[in-house]
């Protein structure tokens, strides 16, 4: 199993195991340990078959790493070098956490796409139940293949795939949890960060610019969820706090987001009011001035504005980046030119809006094309449709008649052989052997499969061509067999065939005689599956043959 | 299709009709042909616009002389743009049916920030600043110096305007404001004033209600106007309080501040002309002995839309001696405004009429109420004649002339109240006087007056008798139309309790209890759970909904609810909630669903309207009243009662009501709409305030949704949108809330059709 190409990434020593000394590998796709002194692992894990690691607290005296697998079982490390024990274990774990992300989105894509395969193939479902379900082959068999192709067929479609936008309350997402000891804890999962990151882009930079190497990663987090940012009816008491800039840095994406405007005329409230009064005229509605607000009024006007950005943002992220991208090109253009640029370039939208307020669709006629209603005087002949023309051969009047004189003449002249006719006897035995049922008309039954055989007996039947197709199909993509992997692989496909035939075909046969169906349903069947064995009989022999 | 709607044919360019249409056509042919004022409620999304301009563009084409010119008021931009597009569907109608090309002109008016197309004024930002810098380019002594000196920065597109675009008038047609400007940069003329000159002759005219109400733009702009115009002001449920605001004046320290720098200034301009140019305060002496007889010339011979603030009196007479000259006068300002400030001195806070101030001020600095009428007057001549371009710097001296007229013209109607500090800031000294209009008939008096008819008509006009009560005039014709729906697409439901049963209200004993706030977060986590796409919910004041996002945002039901949608909310900020708004309805627009926190009476609940799935269902929390320890309404409330009867209670339910009907009425607009509309408020379920909602709403109230819990609520809203997102076909609709010409000619759905109207 263990090629030895493999990069091995990390190598940490002094690792318990169950009681035992050994060495903790971290390789590129898997992690893997050894007990001191032998040469194998006796621990080996695939980063995309871990779901989690967990350490143990700060405090404990035993320094830990579990790993939990998506099968449920788990694997514990213990640190025991008693110098570094704390070290390494932060090593192993913060490489883990860079690593396993990357298997996990992975394998998660790899199982989203097996499953949309099987939801949309009613028939590779099938196929997936009769074969792997009933453990005639394996998972990873019944995908080898199969994948491969939608891989290569689908790669178009999978790359430019639709980016998936962001919850809207991934942030409440994040519960605190009260660690018994008058702190709290939060969660954060890779997806959780992401979204952080993608909508506010602030914190994104911020985290680059940190971490590593002012903070570690756990300190930032730690700072952010402190922080005047994340708690924003909290008034900023720190100025040490490292996320005021992105406070302000949002404020100002806010702004410029405000005085690009919009592009919706009809929802500019700006330009709503035709003409506003003067300054001091109208009833003087008591305008809050800003200078004596009370702490709480900003505090609340802050929760206000911090959800109306949270909101764009995460509508903005889910956008995706084309429009950001495209944004401040259309900004420029407006804001560069003259105002008669930014005229010329507003009317399509306002007329296109106005007309849409304006429209009532109800009260129009619909705008369809109008279709002519079909008037049938007889509708058996609409049902029967035309009959094909081509065959026919018109003849002119004048040929009937001649033929009409042809077959006249030819009638009068007509003399019956009487001494070439069979006997009465043979004849309408001959009669009975040819109409439905009788001898000779025994091979045309064939296509009456569909009336003499019960519904639930052919979809069975079905099932089973499309599983010993599927079968014979991995069978035979092995020949001709020149590797080791496919010898080994076809001597595998021959006993899952015989597996096939035993559980699967078997019974169905021992079905079909117990209710006195003709035998030979399955006979094309057993045919192919006769055709492989022999074919691999010949193949095994002249194998032995070269062999020895 | 082509209608006749009591003898008069109307071409209506739709192949279908809304039976409530074509009862509203009824009603506004009644109200033209007896010459006299209307007030019709019908609900939005029934197509009121197109049926107004139908019915009074025919009738236009068919009594040429009776009535000239349509004047359509509405309240914002975007609304007067789609009325001259719909205006403009009809008219291409009209010309594809009979074949004739369009001999109408109808344009749009607006202000000078929504026109200009001068390069550098039209990039500024405010309208304040387009106005003042426009003038500095146009004004006639600008141009005249630039006769002299070529450098004088001049407005090309104003000069060539008026060079030329005075001798032709505007070619036929519909002008939307992109249109003018379009055109205005063809011609290279001033569009604004093009449009302005071009209102006289023109048959249909959509401009903002201020251009109408609001004497000093009045004055200006439509003044001259036909007295055989029909008046349409649409969404008028408001209209009370256009006319108040522009009649109030409020004089803080600030303002009388910059008046004292403006009176200085002119003090200096005066001195220097003096010493130049003496000519010119001789010639102005001698225009003001003439007196302002043209004016008056000019409004008895009913030329002229009456000014409120020009009262009838003071045309007749000349600017009498005192302030005549114009050192006299400047001297008479600052005595008049020392004399204010002394008033803003106090310590606590005054409230008198308007005859009170003017006999305290006689007594304190001898200033009589004849030369203080004319103040106003007198201040535009003095402003003319020392050419002063930036009127914007002399805001502030203005104001206070237009308050030394207006309180020395009316006195009834208005009150004058000084408040050393806020309310709320009783220690920061900021006095106020405000000098408030409690009567919104001054202002539209002399509309009702002038014109023929006048319709005032919106979606929400409920109760229908407290607007001629409170507009002082007589309508000929009162109806509120029902919506004929094949569906019930809308869904009122009155959530008056939680889940435990706490009693939800936004009165002021329970606003800060926290079970019902909580009850209110619960309201809402639970709807955006069941409603697809957007909600709107209206919190009844700012401050309140502040509070209230606080506490859901510290009990975690926001978190809770933005699993479900994304969250906006405005914010005083106008540009940031444009931006919110936008956003909001890309976030309904690309599936996520989103909620919009809004306020009553806010820009939003006013302006913005949620089709479809922008809005699926509105919440009211709470019954809008308006914020009642206010003086100024107290004042107003005292007035309305003494003078028309209206008891205060009633007034204040009713403004409460007509605010919530706003907000609640964004929801649906037209009949393939569909909301749900909920009122969480127990205060919703009686009576005095049930009834007073618009007809429309109110008939779908069932006794059996009065009085919901939050789950019971929810469940009929998951019943109601599961029935509504079936598909709904034209087809259903036709017979019953949607009729072609045959349909509405049968006997029977004419009989139909004459109970939609309700009479009041």
């Amino acid at each position: 199993m263990a090629s030895l190409s493999e990069e091995v990434l990390l190598v940490l020593k002094k690792v318990r195991q169950r009681k035992q000394d050994g060495t903790l590998y971290l390789m590129a796709e898997r992690i893997a340990w050894g007990p001191e002194g032998k040469d194998r692992f006796s621990v080996s894990h695939l980063y995309a078959d871990i779901r989690c690691q967990k350490i143990s607290p700060d405090g404990k005296s035993k320094i830990q790493l579990q790993l939990v697998l998506h099968t449920g079982d788990s694997t514990a490390f213990h640190f025991s070098n008693d110098s570094t024990a704390l070290k390494d274990r932060d090593a192993a774990k913060e490489l883990l956490q860079q690593l396993l992300p990357k298997f996990k989105k992975k394998a998660n894509k790899e199982l989203e796409e097996k499953n949309r395969m099987l939801q949309e193939d009613p028939v590779l479902f099938q196929l997936y139940k009769d074969l792997v379900v009933s453990q005639v082959i394996s998972t990873d068999e019944f995908w080898a293949n199969r994948l491969g192709d939608t891989n290569n067929s689908d790669s178009s479609l999978s790359n430019n795939k639709q980016e998936v936008g962001i919850s809207g309350a991934f942030l409440a997402d994040i519960r605190p949890q009260t660690d018994g000891c008058n702190g709290l804890r939060y969660n954060l999962t890779a997806d959780i960060i992401e979204s952080i990151f993608r909508t506010y882009p602030a914190v994104k930079q911020k985290y680059n610019e940190n971490v590593p190497h002012e903070l570690t990663e756990k300190e930032f987090w730690t700072r952010f969820f402190q922080s005047h940012y994340f708690h924003r009816d909290r008034i900023n008491t720190g100025t040490q706090d490292i996320f005021s800039e992105c406070g302000k840095q949002d404020e100002i994406g806010l702004k410029s987001m405000v005085v690009q405007g919009v592009k919706n005329p009809l929802v500019d409230l700006l330009s709503l009011e035709d003409k506003t009064l003067d300054e001091g005229y109208g009833v003087c509605t008591t305008m809050p001035s800003t200078s004596n607000r009370t702490v709480k009024d900003s505090s609340n006007s802050a929760i206000i504005k911090r959800f109306n950005h949270h909101s764009a943002m995460v509508l903005a992220a889910g956008l995706g980046k084309g429009e950001t991208a495209g944004d401040p090109a259309s900004e420029t253009s407006c804001t560069d030119g003259n105002s008669r640029d930014s005229d010329l370039f507003q009317p399509p939208v306002k007329k296109v809006k106005l007309q849409e307020a304006i429209e009532y669709e109800d009260l129009k006629k619909e705008k369809k094309p109008k279709t002519i209603a079909l008037n049938l005087k007889k509708s058996d002949r609409y049902a029967h449709g035309p009959v094909p023309l081509q065959s026919q051969h018109y003849s002119t009047s004048q040929d009937i008649i001649n033929s009409l004189n042809y077959i006249r003449h030819e009638m009068v002249n007509y003399k019956p052989n009487l001494t070439q006719v069979l006997c009465s006897t043979t004849a309408s035995s001959a009669i009975a052997a040819l109409s439905p049922g009788g001898v000779l008309m025994q091979a045309a039954t064939q296509q009456a499969i569909n009336q003499m055989v019960p519904t639930d007996v052919q979809g069975e039947l079905k099932h089973l061509y499309a599983a010993a197709g599927e079968l014979l199909r991995h069978f035979w993509s092995c020949f001709p067999v020149n590797t080791p992997f496919l010898e080994e692989k076809v001597t595998k496909m021959k006993s899952n065939l015989e597996r096939f035939q035993v559980s699967k075909l078997c019974p169905f046969q021992e079905k079909v005689q117990r209710q006195y169906l003709s035998a030979n349903l399955t006979g094309h069947l057993e045919q192919m599956l006769q055709t492989a064995y022999s074919k691999f009989h010949v193949w095994q022999t002249r194998r032995m043959l070269r062999k020895t | 299709m082509k209608l006749n709607i009591d003898g008069l044919l109307v071409y209506f360019p739709y192949d279908y009709i809304y039976p409530e249409q074509y009862s509203y056509m009824l009603e506004l042919k009644r109200t033209l042909d007896a010459k006299g004022h209307g007030v019709l409620e019908m609900p939005s999304g029934t197509g009121k616009t197109i049926s107004l301009l139908s019915l009074i563009v025919a009738y236009q084409k068919a009594f040429p002389l009776e009535v000239t010119k349509l004047i359509y008021c509405s309240r914002t931009v975007p609304e007067i743009e789609k009325v001259v597009e719909e205006l403009r569907k009809l008219m291409e109608y009209y010309s594809k049916q009979t074949g004739e090309s369009n001999n109408f002109l109808a344009l749009a008016l607006s202000s000078r920030k929504n026109l200009c197309i001068h390069p550098e004024v039209s990039a500024l930002r405010f309208g304040k600043e387009v106005d003042g810098k426009c003038h500095t380019l146009t004004a006639s002594y600008i141009r005249a110096q630039r006769h002299s000196d070529s450098s004088v920065p001049v407005c090309r597109f104003y000069e060539d305007f008026d060079a030329v675009g005075r001798q032709v008038p505007l070619p036929a047609g519909i002008y939307n404001l992109d249109d003018l400007k379009d055109f205005g940069r063809r011609k290279g003329w001033c569009p604004y004033y093009l449009a302005r000159y071009s209102l006289l002759h023109a048959n249909i005219v959509v401009y903002s209600y201020h251009y109408l109400l609001d004497p000093k733009i009045a004055d200006l702009v439509s003044k001259e106007l036909s007295k055989n115009s029909v008046v349409v002001f649409d969404e008028a449920h408001n209209i009370d309080n256009v006319c108040i605001d522009s009649m109030s004046v409020n004089i803080s320290r600030r303002t009388l501040d910059r008046c004292q720098a403006n009176v200085d200034t002119l003090q200096n301009t005066i001195q220097n002309i003096k010493e130049t140019d003496a000519n010119k305060l001789n010639m102005e002496y001698r225009r003001l002995v003439e007196g302002l007889k043209e004016a008056n010339v000019a409004r008895e011979t009913d030329v002229y839309l009456a000014n409120p603030v020009l009262p009838d009196e003071i045309l007749r007479e000349a600017v009498p001696g005192s302030i005549r000259t114009a050192e006299h006068f400047v001297r008479f300002l600052k005595r008049f405004l020392e004399y204010l400030k002394s008033r803003l001195r106090v310590h606590h806070v005054v409230q008198e009429s308007t005859p009170q101030f003017l006999k305290d001020i006689f007594d304190k600095v001898c200033i009589d109420r004849k030369p203080l009428r004319f103040c106003a007057e007198r201040l535009q001549s003095l402003l003319r004649t020392l050419e002063i371009a930036d009127i914007a710097d002399f805001s502030a001296i203005t104001l206070i002339s237009n308050f030394a007229t207006l309180v020395s013209t009316y006195s009834q109607g208005f009150t004058i109240i000084i408040e050393p500090f806020e309310d709320r800031t009783p220690t920061i000294a900021n006095p106020v006087l405000h000098f408030s209009c409690m009567d919104p008939s001054i202002a539209i008096k002399p509309v009702f007056q002038r014109f023929q008819s006048v319709i005032i008509t919106s979606g929400t006009l409920s109760p229908l008798d407290i607007y001629p009560k409170i507009l002082d005039f007589r309508p000929v014709t009162m109806a509120s139309f029902t919506m004929t729906l094949a569906r019930t697409c809308l869904c009122p439901l009155i959530v008056g309790r939680g889940n435990d049963q706490v009693a939800l209200s936004s009165k002021f004993e329970t606003r800060e209890d926290f079970a019902v706030i909580r009850n209110y977060g619960n309201l809402l986590l639970e709807m955006s759970a069941v409603v697809p796409d957007g909600i709107v919910a209206f919190f009844t004041s700012y401050v309140y909904m502040e509070n209230i996002v606080a506490s859901w945002y510290e009990q975690g039901i926001l978190e809770n609810i933005q699993r479900n949608k994304l969250i906006f909310i405005e914010t005083p900020d106008a540009a940031e909630t444009s931006m919110a708004l936008e956003k909001y309805q890309e976030a309904c627009e690309n599936g996520r669903g989103a909620i919009l926190l809004s306020v009553a009476r806010g820009k939003v609940s006013e302006g913005i309207d949620f089709v479809h799935h922008f809005g699926r269902a509105v919440i009211m929390f709470g019954v809008p009243y308006v914020y009642t320890q206010s003086r100024i309404l107290k004042a107003r409330l005292e007035y309305l009662r003494d003078q028309f009867q209206v008891r205060e209670n009633d007034f204040l339910t009713f403004d409460a009501m007509r605010h919530a009907a706003q907000c609640v009425g964004r929801v649906i607009r037209g009949k393939t709409d569909y909301g749900l509309m909920i009122f969480a408020d127990k205060r919703y379920a009686r009576a005095d305030k049930r009834g007073k909602l618009p007809r429309w709403i109110q008939e779908h109230i069932t006794d059996g949704s009065l009085n919901l819990t939050v789950d019971e609520a929810v469940q009929l809203s998951k019943h109601f949108l599961r029935q509504m997102a079936q598909p709904f076909r034209q087809e259903d609709q036709l017979g019953l809330s949607l009729l072609t010409l045959e349909q509405l000619e049968s006997e029977e759905m004419l009989k139909k059709i004459s109970q939609i109207a309700h009479q009041s």
